[in-house]
């Protein structure tokens, strides 16, 4: 079982790297049972689309490159 | 003579003109320097302009000119990085570190003050004008190295093989510096903005 410091790392690298099928399934697993985990992913996605809504040249620069 | 709207069809200086100040706050969030950004910015106008015969039409105008800016912002981060080595990094990383580690039990769990919460529906907090001030003051607050290579990859958009390579730190390195940004950021937008949002049960 991971722990949440772990679990922390886990969720920060998804967002820069592709997990494993094993670190997903511990993942998913830590998840599932911790809230204050779950709310935490929540929080790392709610500020990677906050900047990049913030930073685009308003409405169309996200996928033109 | 009709005024020119942000986005119309042809690359002229009253268009460019129009997103100047859009270009601006872009540039001086990753460069933490406003001479340099206005530079950039001015080079990026004199490109563009050089290059108006080239633009097809198929984008808008800002969407076209961004491209040429973000070009110039990584060619400058570039060379900027070529004096910070992975001792700044680690320099910069120790206090943050250790201010994570205070928010962990011995079990390396959550203390329940430290548990983060929920911060609700994100549109609420977008469509406050406030927050960009506070979400801004949260970034600047982010060490310059750390917040750099943060920069790099969410607001340029570079994967962190790309990062790895141009600031030449190991891609274990990045993904340590990219959650230390992360949870910085997290941290102080909690604190600052969501702190009477609903506890974690």
């Amino acid at each position: 079982m991971l722990s949440c410091k772990e679990t922390s790392h886990l969720i920060s690298q998804a967002q820069d790297r592709e997990l494993g099928i094993v670190e997903r399934m511990q993942l998913e697993l830590h998840l599932a049972m911790c809230k204050g985990c779950s709310n935490l992913r929540k929080q790392m996605d709610f500020m990677r689309s906050v900047i990049r809504r913030h930073s685009a040249a308003d409405d169309d620069t996200h996928s033109d490159h | 003579m009709t005024s020119p709207a942000p986005d119309t069809l042809k690359v002229t200086p009253e268009a460019l003109a129009a997103i100047r100040t859009d270009m601006l706050r872009f540039a001086t969030m990753q460069l933490r320097d406003s001479h340099l950004a206005e530079d950039l910015v001015q080079d990026t106008m004199i490109t563009a302009l050089s290059k108006a015969a080239q633009f097809g039409g198929r984008s808008s105008v800002k969407t076209w000119v961004f491209a040429i800016l973000r070009n110039n912002v990584i060619d400058a981060i570039k060379q900027r990085s070529r004096t910070v080595n992975a001792g700044d990094y680690i320099a910069e990383g120790e206090s943050m570190d250790s201010a994570f580690d205070t928010l962990f039990k011995a079990n390396e769990h959550w203390t329940p003050a430290a548990r983060p919460t929920d911060w609700g529906d994100p549109e609420d907090a977008l469509r406050e004008q406030q927050f960009w001030k506070v979400f801004d003051a949260c970034l600047n607050r982010l060490p310059e190295n750390t917040a750099r290579v943060f920069m790099m990859r969410e607001i340029l958009e570079l994967d962190s093989a790309e990062i790895c390579d141009t600031l030449s730190i190991s891609m274990s390195n990045c993904h340590v510096i990219l959650h230390r940004a992360r949870n910085g950021l997290r941290r102080c937008l909690e604190s600052n903005w969501f702190s009477e949002g609903s506890p974690a049960c």
